[in-house]
């Protein structure tokens, strides 16, 4: 047993109400550089979409993750003989137009426009070469198009749905979405790292974080195509790659990543998970169906007396173990089974959790009465909404046992807080549920404390950390704003 | 005249050359330890990915075995005659080098047209890359010409020019084989000195970070903070 501590995350679903706070937070500290305009660490997006950039879902398209070929575990896109050839040209690597160009607007034309007939308009202006544009895409261009066309209609976790499942998702009345933010999951089998022909990427030991060592970089692009969710992104103008790096000079300062510290949804869960390193490999190797328990079953117990042994004696802090037995990431992920990776089949292993969306309340359409009775406010899950097939694609590796037992745990939180406070469903109803459920009344009450009662302490568990970098105490890092960010203090500036 | 003609070639060919590759070790060591950011190939396939597949990867192919054949027939001039003795060999030899040498012109000059006409690339083609494409232009054309003018130079090269460039090395420099050579030649050579000379200033130090120890490494890189004699796992 190799014993490491990861900083995990948990998202849940339900609360987030897409209003995209976190990414302005996140933009507004990381990506507001030249040449990172168009990245966002950490973005938003509406499910059934396309997404950001443009269907990265679509493995066909940019052959990111690993897949097992033969009983080994191979990058999709890159391989030690591969990239002797696509180090010039990465065939796999999205274009500025897959994600979109990035623009201000002419705001100056609305104070100096010569007199006229017309209101003066503030045209777009390319961030790229400061010519005008004409937008005809942009991040989040498919925001709560849920029944589009265009958009919804080209989700890669559509395919496999069948005709009346997707009518089931956009019939106008009944159309459904929910938001999916998403950031780096900071992997535990990370298909980024494992590309970097530099070794410019790592993971940090300590705590499990992802970053670009941006020194070591040289833009050879292959994380790029390799990140199956395209989260490392390629800065065009230094000549670096970069992504999403956790809030590290906040976590080591004993603050949440600011997305997790803004967000209006109070959905984000941040703490440690012990994990055994040396099965990660074994992990990613198993089959389909089995992927969620195996990788649940790498997190380790972290009241085991072995475990906490093997922590020890692998230079883990007890305060490090002691947030550890605190996280509520356990809870959602290990304890409670309540959380899920996204996307498990590109087995990178992510360790950002998600809890699946419940569906909207059920109504009944009874000619132009909407209805619905109290028993079925509740409906059954397989009728929900939003089909089952569809979060099983991106919380189930297809497969629905684990997302179908998350959403009846979900629900009969529900029934049972209404059976307390409204009192209109009978206890034994209540009692079934909860049988069904797999689950209890103290553990329902504690989902329900954490899910709705969390103050910051119960989401943040953040355990004392080292720093990459002690540079603060020569230089103030806010002085390298809007330039080298923070931890790095060389000038950003290009090469020639 | 012909004394400033001797002078000239002297500075030319056995003083230059010891100031492009002082320029060149200095500058590069230097510029990696004090600006080792800087060190990037600088890609745009980001910007533009469909021109950049057809200009970018056959100049890649062209320019590396050129390179290669270059610096094969000077290190090792004797096996190369020795293969070039039958003329069967040579002609094969030539004509790949040719069409190699012709391959990396056209894509060269495709780099050039794309870095022009894309807007966003051009973006970031920096002063330092126009020079160093104008060098690189001079330099696969003045090859070309060589090559189609002066023929069989694969043996002629083996015979003159690796001899000059080991006279170079060995600090004795002998430059009178080479100061009869016509001018198109001469220009090749001062232009490669030209381009060793600005090397560490331009994009070309990306060569000297080809990730070579990809080949070797394990896949997953862990660094450690507290640990650093587990530095990798
Ligand atoms: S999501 Fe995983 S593979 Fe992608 S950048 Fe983050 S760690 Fe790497
Ligand atoms: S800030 Fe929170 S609630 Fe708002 S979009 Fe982001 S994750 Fe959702």
């Amino acid at each position: 047993m190799d014993v490491r501590s990861q900083i995990s995350m948990v998202f849940h679903l339900d609360k987030c109400i897409g209003c995209h706070t976190c990414s302005i937070a996140c933009k507004n500290i990381w990506t507001d550089r030249k040449g990172t305009e168009y990245m966002w660490w950490n973005n938003v997006e509406t499910k059934p979409g396309t997404g950001y950039p443009t269907r990265w879902e679509d493995q066909e398209k940019y052959s990111g993750g690993w897949e097992l070929k033969g009983g080994r575990l191979e990058l999709r896109s890159t391989s030690k003989s591969k990239i002797v050839f696509n180090i010039f040209h990465n065939p796999h690597m999205p274009s500025m137009d897959d994600y979109y160009e990035p623009w201000t607007y002419d705001y100056g034309n609305l104070f100096n426009a010569p007199e006229g007939c017309d209101q003066p308009t503030a045209k777009p202006i390319s961030l790229v070469n400061g010519k005008y544009l004409d937008i005809d895409a942009g991040p989040n261009w498919d925001d709560d198009l849920g029944g589009s066309r265009v958009y919804a209609a080209n989700d890669p976790n559509l395919e496999g749905m069948n005709e009346e499942q997707r009518a089931q998702l956009a019939a106008v009345e009944r159309l459904v979405m929910f938001y999916f933010p998403r950031i780096c999951n900071h992997c535990l089998n990370p298909a980024c790292v494992a590309a970097c022909p530099s070794g410019a990427m790592y993971k940090r030991g300590e705590d499990g974080i992802v970053l670009v060592d941006q020194k070591r970089c040289r833009a050879w692009r292959a994380c790029v195509a390799a990140c199956p969710y395209k989260k490392v992104f390629y800065n065009w103008q230094t000549g670096k790659s970069e992504k999403c790096i956790l809030c590290f000079p906040r976590l080591e300062t004993g603050q949440a990543p600011a997305c997790f510290h803004s967000c209006v949804g109070r959905i984000r869960y941040l703490g440690i998970l012990l994990y055994d390193a040396e099965r990660i490999e074994e992990i990613a190797k198993s089959s389909d169906e089995n992927l969620i328990d195996a990788h649940r079953s790498i997190i380790l117990d972290p009241y085991d007396p072995q475990v906490i042994e093997g922590a020890r004696a692998n230079g883990i802090h007890d305060s490090v173990i002691e947030a550890a037995q605190k996280s509520p990431v356990y809870l959602w992920v290990k304890l409670w089974k309540l959380a899920l990776p996204p996307h498990i089949e590109f087995r990178t292993l992510p360790m950002l959790f998600y809890v699946p969306p419940m569906s909207p309340v059920m109504a009944q359409k009874d000619g132009d009465i909407i209805s619905h009775t109290s028993d079925d406010l509740f409906h059954d899950i397989d009728q929900a909404r939003l089909p089952m097939q569809y979060l099983a694609r991106l919380f189930g590796a297809g497969h629905d046992g684990k997302v179908r037992y998350a959403l009846r745990k979900q629900k009969a939180v529900r029934a049972y807080r209404r059976w307390l406070t409204v009192g209109d469903i009978s206890e034994a109803t209540v009692d079934r549920m909860l049988r069904e459920a797999d689950t209890t009344r103290d553990e329902v009450e504690a989902i329900y404390r954490l899910t709705s009662l969390c103050t910051f302490e119960d989401r943040f568990v953040i355990p004392p950390m080292y720093r990459e970098e002690a540079i603060e105490m020569l230089q103030d890092p806010m002085e390298a704003k809007q330039s080298a960010g923070f931890g790095f203090m060389e000038g950003p500036s290009r090469g020639l | 005249m012909t004394t400033f003609a001797n002078y000239l070639d002297t500075v030319l060919f056995a003083v230059f050359p010891y100031v492009a590759m002082v320029l060149f070790l200095v500058g590069t060591i230097h510029r990696y330890r004090s600006e080792s950011f800087t060190y990037s190939s600088l890609s745009s396939q980001l910007l533009e990915n469909k021109q950049h597949f057809w200009a970018v990867v056959p100049f890649h192919y062209g320019i590396i075995t050129v390179l290669t054949g270059h610096i094969v027939a000077f290190l090792i001039p004797r096996q190369f005659l020795l293969f070039n003795s039958k003329p069967l060999r040579l002609y094969i030899l030539e004509v790949s080098a040719l069409i190699f040498g012709i391959t990396t012109l056209v894509s060269l000059l495709a780099i050039i047209a794309r870095r022009f006409t894309d807007p966003r690339v051009r973006v970031v083609t920096t002063k330092a890359d126009w020079f160093l494409y104008g060098m690189l232009l001079l330099q696969v054309f003045c090859g070309v010409y060589v090559a189609i003018f002066y023929r069989w130079g694969s043996a002629w090269f083996a015979a003159s020019a690796s001899p000059y460039l080991w006279s170079l090395l060995k600090l004795r420099p002998e430059i009178a084989v080479i100061a009869a050579m016509p001018f198109a030649v001469k220009l090749h050579i001062v232009n490669a000195w030209l381009v060793i000379a600005f090397f560490p200033f331009t994009r070309l130090v990306h060569i000297l970070v080809v990730p070579n120890q990809y080949l070797f490494r394990k896949r997953q890189v862990v660094r450690w903070y507290r640990r650093p004699q587990m530095a990798r796992s």
